[in-house]
Parts: structure tokens; sequence; C-alpha cells
């Protein structure tokens, strides 16, 4: 049984008259622990195709199995919950908290979770010491480089310890070797375990996956598994 | 499920954030309460003031009057009252019998001409007794008041209020002069010292003579009114009863008179001054529906300002009842803050007040305080869930995709 099972997705949405196709009859599956790049040009699909895999969105016809589960059918409450537990999420533009320290952006899914103060302090602290942000804790987001703040953003999507990693252009709005750093940490987590699924449009990070899927106007254009070295 | 401490530490987190909004809207909350304690306190004080003025005059002061109504309070029928039998002076001296009852003071009253050296005007003649003065507590200028005497004699003495002894003496000196009132000739004895009005006679302007030489100078044998001062406020209602039995025993069995005690007139005028206070917090109350509305106006925008942050929120995991209860906690909290400062300054307001009129005893009442207090929370709340409902059902995918 694959972790994500996608079958015959359709996402229309209604754009004034017209119906835009994001998503048409959409068949995948993603082994737990792959890592995988999602490629196309703008409009081919490749966002909605990551929403309806965060659960942010809801397909209009076809079924989502995560993990043997039909999450398609939960209610919004269910399906927060499977965020908040299986998912994290990387974003191009960080969405860190800006009245928040980088200590309180990473402890924000463990709040949300109702996990005691006492243990959030000590998970805070292992994942700040991880993520090589140890003496930043206290800062701010705008205290911080764009690097140190895309590290606090992904220490705050694996700190629930999710089963898959989402990441969205998370060097979009890096340097070269920033984004280097970043892609490195986000393949560090990956050989831990967590599946990575990362949107790109940069090419030489696409091709830094084992799995390259390209999209076309709303379709999976082609599906390419590199032979494991 | 979030943890309640955590909701609160959140919502406290994100109204420090924004401190000119925060204060804006803290700002209206506390002009709103404000408002409410500071009329409140005015309008009590007014009250306060009124009650006690009256207090003073006398709270054992029992007013008997000729004719039977049926009036609790002071109205138009306790004034205009038919008179199937008269009060009399002997009636008032009878009252003297009664144990609760310590000073008595029969009334006349009519209006008549006053003339000295020349100069004339119309005056108010009030006949009475000696201790009509301390049963009003009348202070005396100059001289003394009417004589302890026969209250059958009425020896040709007067008294006259501080206005009248300016207008007809000037810088002269009143004392043992001859005045003429009517037909007849009295002798100043004393002057009232100026008090103001009370009461709704003007103790300025009035000849105050022996009850009988005023039946003598309006050819009449009846009383206006008899003023009865019983021993003191508790005695009131048995003083009443006694007078009652006495004057109905006179006057044949018939219960022909009606008593007016101050309680009856403070009682009126603490009702309509509490209505006017009940008004005046309704209209600050006004203010405080606004300060509703703008905190709700300031909300919806604090969620367009923090759309992307919802998003992310819901990206997180968090359920749309944990994004209402964060933003109704943010709502509630600068409502209460809010409504605490406009507690503090309604109170440094009252105080202002009362430093500059020391008469006036401008504390705002409880229930104001607690209704002011309530209806802010309140608003502030009510007019919170509506930004929080929308903030909770934002679709994640659009509120990410706004920087």
């Amino acid at each position: 049984m694959a972790q994500i099972e996608l079958d015959n997705i359709q996402r229309i949405f209604q754009l004034g008259d017209s119906e835009v196709h994001a998503l048409q009859d959409v068949q995948l599956r993603i082994d737990a622990g792959e890592y995988v790049s999602v490629m196309g040009p703008s409009g081919s699909g490749k966002s909605t195709l990551l929403n309806l895999l965060g659960l942010l969105d809801r397909p209009n016809d076809g079924h989502y199995r995560l993990e043997g589960r039909d999450v398609t059918t939960l209610s919004a409450d269910e399906q927060a919950r499977v965020r908040r537990e299986r998912i994290g999420f990387v974003f191009q533009s960080f969405h860190l908290v800006p009245r928040l320290t980088a200590e309180e952006n990473i402890a924000l899914p463990l709040l949300l979770a109702g996990i005691s103060p006492h243990d959030r302090k000590a998970r805070v602290a292992q994942a700040l010491d991880d993520f090589g942000l140890a003496k930043r804790g206290d800062h701010r987001p705008d205290q911080l480089s764009g690097g140190q703040r895309q590290r606090v953003a992904i220490a705050r999507a694996t700190i629930m310890q999710p089963a898959m990693l989402l990441a969205d252009e998370p060097t979009g709005n890096l340097d070269r070797a920033t984004g280097e750093e970043v892609t490195t940490l986000l393949e560090t987590l990956n050989g831990r375990g967590v599946t990575l699924i990362v949107v790109t449009h940069d090419p030489h990070m696409g091709e830094r996956a084992q799995r390259q899927i390209r999209m076309e106007d709303g379709r999976i254009d082609s599906d390419s598994k590199r032979p494991a070295p | 499920m979030m943890r309640s401490r955590d909701i609160l530490g959140f919502a406290i987190r994100a109204a420090t954030a924004y401190p000119v909004r925060t204060g804006l809207m803290m700002l209206a909350m506390a002009i709103g309460v404000a408002a409410v304690v500071l009329l409140t306190a005015l309008g009590d004080g007014a009250r306060r003031y009124v009650v006690r003025e009256f207090s003073a005059l006398g709270s054992s002061l029992i007013i008997v009057l000729p004719g039977r109504t049926e009036t609790g309070g002071v109205g138009a029928g306790s004034f205009v009252t038919n008179t199937p039998r008269d009060l009399t002076v002997d009636d008032a001296a009878a009252l003297l019998r009664a144990s609760g009852v310590t000073r008595v003071a029969p009334l006349v009253l009519g209006n008549s001409e006053i003339a000295y050296a020349g100069k004339l005007r119309e005056v108010m003649v009030i006949g009475t007794t000696r201790a009509f003065a301390d049963i009003r507590n009348y202070r005396l200028g100059q001289g003394r008041f009417l004589p302890e005497e026969d209250w059958r004699r009425g020896s040709a003495v007067a008294v006259i209020g501080a206005t009248l002894h300016q207008e007809l003496f000037g810088a002269e000196p009143a004392l043992g002069q001859m005045i003429r009132v009517g037909d007849r000739r009295y002798r100043v004895i004393g002057v009232l010292a100026a008090s103001g009005s009370g009461l709704g006679m003007n103790a300025d302007e009035l000849v105050i003579i022996p009850v009988a030489a005023a039946q003598a100078l309006f050819n009449a044998s009846s009383l206006f009114r008899i003023f009865a001062e019983a021993r003191d406020r508790d005695a009131v209602p048995a003083a009443k009863t006694q007078i009652l039995d006495i004057l109905k025993a006179r006057h044949d069995g018939e219960e022909d008179v009606t008593l007016i005690t101050q309680d009856a007139v403070l009682g009126t005028f603490d009702r309509i001054l509490g209505a006017l206070t009940l008004a005046v917090a309704g209209i600050a109350a006004i203010s405080l529906a606004v300060a509703g509305i703008l905190v709700m106006n300031v909300m919806l925008v604090a969620i367009t300002q923090r759309t992307s942050e919802i998003g992310l929120l819901k990206a997180l995991g968090a359920t749309g009842s944990i994004i209402r209860l964060v933003f109704l906690t943010e709502a509630a909290l600068l409502s209460i803050a809010g409504a605490l400062a406009g507690l503090l300054l309604g109170h440094l307001g009252a105080w202002g007040l009362r430093l500059m009129f020391p008469v006036l005893p401008a504390y705002p009442p409880d229930w104001a305080v607690f209704a002011g207090l309530g209806t802010a929370i309140v608003t502030g709340v009510l007019f919170g869930v509506m930004p929080a409902r929308h903030a909770a059902t934002l679709d994640p995918v659009d509120a990410l995709s706004k920087r």
C-alpha cells in the first residue's frame, strides 16, 4: 500500500463564466520516504496538487487515500487534525508570524495540538539545536536572514514529526547559496524517512529528486524515477 | 485541542503587537464606560445633594393642610384642596399635646403692600409663631425673631427678609423702625440672614408677623397650614397618627385634613432625579454601543491584515473553532481592558468633579459601574463574534496566497 494514493482526481475552478480544469484525472501513488519533485509551467496545476495533498483544498471528484484512509470525506475538523499530525508545510514566503520569536513560531503547531508548556520547551530547544538556530531562538523574523527564516519554517513544519513534508518553492525567495543549504537540509530530513514533495520552477533543484513529475494543463505529463544509486 | 492558557497568551501577543489599533479600540471602550461612570456620578450626585439639602430643612417636618386628599406625595391636589372645615389656631395649639410632636407653628399666608418712607412694594406676608424659625432653620442677620407670646395676642412687630431690608432701608438701620403693611403699622424687630429660596417661598422677600396679627390683617380666622415637627425622623409615623387623632376629635370625628411629610417630598425628588440619572446612563450607554461597533470594525480590519496568518494557522492544523476562539478572546480582552481603563477614567473624572464642586457628592452608583462594565464587555464580545466567525471560515488556500 502506497502512503499517498490519488485516483481520478478532478479539481475545477469557476472563473467568472468559464471553468478552469486545474487538475484532470490525476492518478498518483507515492510511497513513504520518497523524494518527489513536481515541475511544470505556471498554471499547470502543481500548486493545486500540493494543496490537495496537504488537505488545504478538496477535489471536485476522485479519491485521496492517505496511509490507507480516505481523507476526502473527512470533516473540516478531522482534516485539520490530519494536517496537524501528519503533514508539514514549507512555503516560498516562509509564512512566519512576524510578532512571534523564532522559538514561538516553531512552537505554534505544538500550541495548536495542546502539548504542555514543559514538553513544548524541550522539543523546541531540541529543534533549535538541530537546525543551527540555538542562538536565534528569541529573534523575531525581521531580525533573521532569509536562510534562517526558512530554517525556522522547516523546524516548525517538522516539530510534530509528520509523515510528509510539502514544500512550495522553498528556495524561491533565497539566493543560490542559501537555497542550496535549505535544499540540503530538506534532503537530510528525507534521508531520515520523511516523504518529501517539492514543487519548484528551478530545474536544478527538481533534478535532484529521485522521482520527477512534470505537469502540463492539469495532467501529469511525465513521471520518471531515477534508479536508486 | 489548544490549551486555554495558550489561547489567552496568543491573543495577548496579537493585541500588543498592534499598539495603535489596540489603543484606539480601548480608547473607544474607555470613553464609553467613563461616560457612563461620570454622567451617573453627576446625576446621582445631584440627587444626593438635593436629598441632603431637603433633609437639612428638617426631615421630621409634618405639614397639615385643611381638606382631605388621597395624594401621597406632592401634587397639584395637595395644594388645591376643598376646605370643609378650617384649621384654627386652637387646632394648632392642640397639636402640642401630641407626645411625638416637639414644635408646632400655625401659618397664615397672604399678599399685601409694604411701605416705608414713601417706598412701596408688594410682599408675601406670613403670620406665624416663634417656633416657625426653629422648624425652618431660619437664621437672623439682625435683631431677634417673633417673641414667645400668647398666640391670640399678636403684638405689632415684624421680621423682614434680607432683600426687603436692602430695598426698603438700604444702608439705614432697620431695627426699631415702623413699617406699614396693608393698613397696619409694625415695628421691625429682626432681619433674616440672606438664605436664598427654600420650599417654594423665598425667605429673603418675606414679612413675618405674629399669627394673630396676620389674621387681623387679612380678616381671616382660618390657617393656611400647620407646621409640626416630630421628635425625630423615626417618630414621624407615630406623630402623624397622633395629629390625625387630635384633629379628628376636634373636627367632630371627621378626618378632613391632609398630612404631608418631608419623606413624601423627598421621595418625589428622589424618584425624579433617580429617573434623570437613569436617562443619562441610557444616553451614555449609546456611546458604549458605538464603541462595540468600532470593536467589530477594528477586528474585521485586523482579520484582513492577518489573513495569511489565519491561513497559516489552518495549514498548521488549527480548526475553525480554535480560530474563532482566538479572535473572540482578543476582542474580549480588548473590551475588558478598555472597560477597566474607562472605569479608572470615570472615577478620576468624578474625583475631579468633587474637587471642583465640593458640595456635590459625585460618586457613581454601584449599579452604574456594574452596568457600564457589563455592557462594555458584552458589546465587545458580541461585536467580536462576527469577525471571529468570518476569520474561521476563511479558505486556507486563498488566505495563504495573500502576502
